[in-house]
């Protein structure tokens, strides 16, 4: 059957490694880079204060992690597909509210069946926002600000002026977030694992790498056949479920359960998705890095503290370093776009 | 290159009226709206027709109405402000503070506008001039000029402003029931509204949020415009600041928090389209009668507070789908007459590998 | 060879043998392998294909031609799965079919390459091909290396070097075709349909692109041409379709008819040959670049035109000849060198500056960087001229309406209403406007870049003749074109460049397609006069 043509126009020899992923090698290094940021601030933070290394202080600071990149690990997926889901922090309140009345000593309802309960509320939010963006073709954002709004409202409707507190709860509750294997919160643990897994889905499965190509040019995903629709109300059942879940968990790190759980978390959990390398506008970027961003925040929030600045200069300085991680992105992703061109231009590729 | 051609060409005719009759459909929309919110309010409460709720209406509103204005041409234009509250809670918080330290009032105003202006060119710049997408740089900005605020007032809270001041926050302007910040709002809207539908500035803030490339080809100077657009949203945010502050008789830091998606939410609902090019200010002025009429029928009703939310979400939702609406019915018409139509596979496809 | 089509020398000769081996393939036995007969589709009121035929034979290479506005790109979408067809039978194979989706076309062996290619810029070349049907291992993981291995071997095949690894973004036009062209291979495509493949593309990577069809037709792939260059429908395709106002006008194997033949069943007219405009007699020198450099990209540019003069910029695609024009213009920035006009320097990465100083710039592309799609026709007309319609900064509205019926009126745009969005217009009406927009800001140097791609040869002929009527009234106009006829047809001097440098002069005289051509492509070093 193949018919071989009249002389290739060059020998179709391999072409030499090192010209190869140049962009993958530059974008493996934007993950390294805020590693390095993270051990650089650490190692900085720790030899100050040596207090900020204390098994204690360690453990708070990856379960507030923990949550953050619970909730970094869903965004990313619907970031990838050029979405965005700003209601992630209105379903971790009202998730929050809910898990913590069914965790309270009167109603006694196992852990699991807890765990159940706060995956099926944020999944069922999730669903709408996955249906309306999926079906209605209306632009994200304005579906999920919507669903901001709504959810809190419901939320506040519900709870009311009341809350709940910790000594409603029975014990095994506020424990599981404090259980730690060698000095490692499980939390910790159980979301890398998470994590790893949402990594190694998006790598190496067909539906992982549909979502990179839905949000890398949208309309070509269209007519190569992919089923944007189903993809990408999934990535919204995910990450409606997973904010859901991380409600259990907030309830449990925090204690005190009110209305207002989860106010602003969005934006918090966006920065953290962009610090870690996820292009706002879709088709690339790794849950590993969005996780690390959450923890690169949660870590200098933890390292201020401990340095004794102000609390006051918390929100600045993550601010700052957000805008600081975009620049620096464009800045990369510029000079590697001249580069590619340039080599293309130059010889076949 | 064709096939783009027929695409375009048959999504215009499916959406027959020019822009002007497609914009006065949304505008009668909203006409409609506003007199359900009215009839709603009036059932809901006997209060609800007094001169005394409709200057309470206009007083706790006149801040978001300003800043939704700068707002309008920012997502005309193809971008996003999200930094507006932290930039009214910066101004708010710098009010505070050079007013403990007793500088003169114009003097504070003139530093309060400067700095505004600064906050909103910061924006505009990271967007033009480096080429960030304004929703990654807003999320920073918000979070930075909130924390700005922080520090300069930390947990102090500065009240006994001056009452010629604070008046705004009690009176309404003479002679009418309107507070002064929707007094404001109003002389603003009419001059937004003349320079956004009728001056070449306008004219090239609806090209380049179509497109910005062939805005630029076109001579349009595209980096000068949208910076000065965030520096206008910078300015009008720091006189909301001012205005909030004095309702308020109190600068804290944390004066404003939410209201960023607040403002989004009435110019979506004003008939702006997220995705730029299309939106009038004649809108934004009914979408603030609706949200402002909404907000306080349900206000007299002890409607919790927090949950008004709600009704905003709802709203939003409305404001979205209703025009995608006709489109989503063909849809699912399309949808069910070609499951209807299954046919087997066609005799065409050969065996792959890997299916 | 049919009279009056030019040739490429040494191409004939490869060409005719491998036409021997290969019209075994095409075989005249048994249905075809696909065929749409006596389609029609409308959306709306519109009725874009009323009585739709093509009929496409294992082996061959089938030209569809048609204005634009003559219903191909319904049929294209029709074969892509996008649309069905309201009546009539699609059929494969000789079974009839419904497709409901881009899905069940690729399922059923279809393959589109569109002219804009349509890749994933942020995936790589290998995950760009088989998207959706990456080879799978173990438990349903994809495996990269088989991935990897199969595009190589593909690329191999078509006799080229693309590294599988590297991310798509930053390709050439040229590359990301083939990459389109491996994914064709890779579903194992028996048709294989391409808009323009040709549009983008140096003569030389349209010589590897022939090749690369002769290949799809040697292993009985069935190759459906769609192209406004006659002279490569000629080379390339066996039979043709010609379709004109929604309906089928003749299908006929190529060496049957000729090319006014085809274009008078694609107009319904006949379009008369047309002379070169007579000599023009140039006046002053209106634009002098000087010396222009931009590091990478173009080097030591330096040319003059002259007012009533059409000098043409010819050469390949990636010579830098927009580049250089978008430099001239103020888009771009230059890093050397100057550009005076009328005799003062003007003021680089300003396009308010150019336009203050009379310059006009058509660009390439109308669509993307010509147009405001959502915006009226008079809006678009009027959007250059913005300040000269003002009355104390408010812009008179009736002034507007006025100036763009003017000018509408003088370039025959063909039009609903004023009012109407500018998407609505065909491919020539909107380029009509485009130049419309700067005509009307009564330009003293006028810069074209390509000014007839895409455009049916109605609209082509009345561009053609309104660069000669501007000419001699007296505008200097600067052209870029990579269609050597209409380069020959207009411009009184050609200028060629190459990689980034002019390497050759001519006069309209003594030019000829071969030398440009060989000066583009760096065969003959001709003495830049």
């Amino acid at each position: 059957m193949t018919a071989t043509l009249a002389p290739a126009r060059e020998p179709g020899s391999p072409v030499p490694a090192s010209s190869r992923r140049l962009a993958e090698r530059v974008f493996r290094i934007r993950e390294l880079g805020i590693v390095a940021v993270l051990i650089v601030f650490v190692a900085v933070t720790a030899a100050i204060q040596p207090r900020f290394l204390n098994s204690s202080n360690i453990q708070f600071v990856l379960v507030d992690a923990t949550i953050y990149g619970l909730l970094a690990l869903g965004e990313t997926l619907v970031v990838i597909t050029r979405n965005v889901d700003l209601s992630v922090g209105s379903v971790l309140g009202i998730s929050a509210f809910a898990c913590a009345k069914l965790a309270s000593a009167a109603h006694g309802v196992p852990l699991p069946v807890v765990f159940l309960a706060g995956l099926g509320i944020g999944l069922g939010f999730g669903v709408i926002n996955g249906l309306m963006v999926a079906l209605g073709r209306v632009p994200s954002l304005v579906v999920t600000l919507a669903t901001l709004y709504i959810i809190r409202g419901i939320d506040v409707l519900v709870v009311g002026g009341g809350q709940v507190v910790p000594s409603s709860y029975y014990p095994s509750f506020l424990s599981m977030s404090k259980a730690t294997v060698l000095g490692v919160p499980d939390l910790a643990i159980a979301v890398a694992v998470l994590v790893a897994l949402g990594w190694y889905g998006l790598r190496t499965f067909r539906s992982g790498r549909e979502l990179y190509a839905i949000g890398s040019n949208p309309d070509a995903a269209r007519l190569a056949g992919i089923p944007m629709g189903r993809r990408v109300f999934t990535t919204f059942a995910i990450s409606g479920a997973i904010a859901g879940l991380a409600g259990v968990l907030w309830a449990s790190r925090y204690g005190t359960v009110d209305s207002t759980a989860g106010t602003s978390y969005e934006l918090q959990v966006i920065a953290a998705v962009v610090v870690g390398g996820v292009a706002i506008f879709g088709g690339s970027g790794s849950v590993v890095g969005a996780a690390i961003g959450a923890l690169l925040l949660q870590t200098i929030n933890s390292a201020l503290y401990v340095l004794g600045v102000s609390p006051n200069w918390d929100q600045a300085i993550a601010g700052f370093l957000l805008i600081l991680a975009i620049v620096l992105d464009r800045i990369i992703s510029v000079r590697l776009t001249a580069s590619l061109r340039r080599r293309s231009a130059r010889r076949g590729t | 290159m064709e096939l783009e051609d027929l695409r375009t060409r048959l999504r215009a005719v499916s959406r027959k009226p020019d822009n002007l009759r497609r914009v006065l459909r949304w505008e009668t929309g909203l006409v409609v709206v506003v007199i359900a919110v009215a009839i709603l309010g009036s059932s809901l409460s006997s209060e609800f027709f007094t001169a005394n709720n409709f200057f309470n209406l206009t007083l706790n509103n006149g801040e978001i109405a300003i800043m939704a204005l700068p707002m309008t041409l920012i997502i005309i234009s193809g971008e996003i402000d999200l930094s507006v509250e932290s930039t009214l809670g910066m101004s708010s918080a710098l009010l505070g503070v050079l007013y403990l330290h007793k500088l003169p009032m114009i003097l504070i105003f003139v530093i309060v506008a400067v700095v505004g202006a600064l906050a909103g060119a910061v924006n505009g710049l990271l967007v033009t001039r480096v080429g960030l997408p304004s929703l990654a740089v807003t999320i920073g900005t918000l979070a930075l000029y909130r924390g700005i605020a922080l520090i300069l007032l930390g947990p102090k809270t500065v009240a006994n402003f001056p009452a010629t001041y604070t008046n705004v926050g009690v009176e309404a302007i003479p002679h009418t029931d309107l507070s002064w910040s929707m007094g404001i709002f109003i002389v603003l809207a009419v001059i937004f509204g003349i320079v956004l539908h009728a001056t070449p500035y306008g004219r090239s803030v609806y090209a380049m949020g179509d497109n910005a490339e062939a805005a630029l080809y076109a001579g349009i100077r595209v980096k000068r415009i949208k910076t000065s657009l965030f520096v206008i949203s910078g300015l009008a945010s720091a006189l909301a600041g001012v205005l909030f502050t004095f309702r308020l008789n109190t600068a804290v830091q944390d004066n404003g928090t939410g209201l960023s998606l607040d403002v989004v939410a009435i110019v979506l609902l004003a008939g702006v389209s997220i995705f730029g090019g299309k939106g009038s200010i004649a809108g934004v002025f009914l979408a603030v009668l609706a949200f402002a009429g909404l907000q306080n029928a349900l206000l007299l009703t002890n409607f919790n507070q927090e949950a008004t939310g709600l009704v905003t979400g709802g709203l939003l939702l409305v404001s979205v789908f209703v025009p995608n609406a006709a489109m989503f019915v063909r849809y699912i018409r399309g949808v069910a007459s070609r499951a209807a139509r299954r046919t087997p596979e066609p005799a065409l496809s050969l065996p792959r590998k890997d299916t | 060879m049919t009279d009056g089509v030019p040739g490429e020398g040494p191409a004939d000769e490869a060409e005719i043998e491998v036409d021997v081996e290969v019209a075994a393939a095409v075989s005249d036995e048994g249905p075809p392998i696909l065929a749409l007969e006596h389609v029609s589709k409308s959306f709306g009121a519109v009725k874009a294909v009323i009585d739709g035929v093509i009929e496409l034979r294992a082996g061959e290479a089938h030209a569809l031609l048609g204005e634009n506005g003559a219903g191909k790109s319904t049929m294209v979408k029709m074969l892509a799965g996008v649309h069905q067809p309201d009546g009539g039978r699609f059929l494969i194979n000789g079974e009839p079919v419904v497709l409901d989706g881009p899905a069940a076309a690729i399922e059923a062996g279809i393959a589109i390459i569109y002219q804009e290619p349509t890749l994933f810029p942020d995936l790589s070349v290998a995950e760009n091909i088989f998207m959706g049907r990456q080879p799978l291992r173990a438990g349903r993981r994809i495996d990269a290396k088989a991935m990897t291995t199969e595009a190589d071997q593909m690329f191999a095949r078509l006799g080229v070097r693309i590294d599988p690894g590297r991310i798509a973004r930053g390709l050439s036009i040229a590359d990301q075709q083939l990459v389109e062209i491996a994914k064709a291979l890779s579903l194992q495509a028996r048709v294989i349909v391409m808009d323009e493949p040709t549009a983008a593309l140096s003569a030389v990577e349209v010589a590897r692109l022939f090749d690369v069809i002769r290949a799809l037709r040697a292993d009985g792939a069935a190759v459906l041409f769609i192209s406004h260059r006659l002279e490569e429908v000629f080379e390339i395709c066996q039979r043709v379709t010609v379709m004109r106002d929604g309906r089928h006008v003749l299908t006929a194997p190529i060496g049957e008819l000729s090319a006014p033949q085809l274009v008078r069943a694609m107009v319904g007219r006949d379009m008369p040959e047309r002379a070169p405009g007579e000599k023009r007699a140039p006046g002053e020198v209106r634009l002098t670049v000087d010396r222009l450099t931009r590091e990478g990209v173009f080097t030591d540019v330096s040319l003059q035109v002259r007012a009533g003069e059409i000098v043409a910029l010819s050469g390949l695609v990636g010579a830098g000849r927009s580049e250089v024009a978008r430099a001239i213009f103020g888009i771009d920035r230059y890093d050397a060198g100057a550009v005076t006009v009328g005799g003062r320097k003007l003021r680089k990465a300003s396009p308010t500056a150019a336009m203050a100083a009379g310059i006009g710039f058509v660009p390439e592309d109308r669509r993307q960087q010509g147009l405001v799609m959502e915006m009226s026709i008079q809006q678009n007309v009027a959007l250059a001229s913005l300040n000269a319609l003002r009355k104390a900064g408010i812009i008179r509205a009736s002034a507007e309406r006025s100036f763009a019926s003017d000018w509408a009126v003088r370039l025959s745009v063909k039009y609903g209403q004023l009012t109407d969005p500018v998407s609505m217009l065909s491919g020539g009406n909107q380029q009509k406007v485009v130049l419309a927009k700067w005509l009307g800001r009564q330009p003293s140097i006028l810069i074209v870049d390509e000014p007839t791609r895409g455009i049916d040869v109605g609209t082509k002929a009345d561009v053609h003749n309104l660069l000669d009527q501007l000419a001699a009234d007296g505008i200097a106009i600067l052209m870029i074109s990579s269609e050597l006829p209409e380069v020959l047809r207009l411009a009184d001097r050609i200028l060629v460049m190459r990689e980034g440098r002019l390497t050759a002069e001519f006069s309209q005289a003594e030019a000829s397609e071969e030398d440009i051509m060989a000066a583009a492509t760096g065969q003959l070093e001709a003495q830049a006069r």
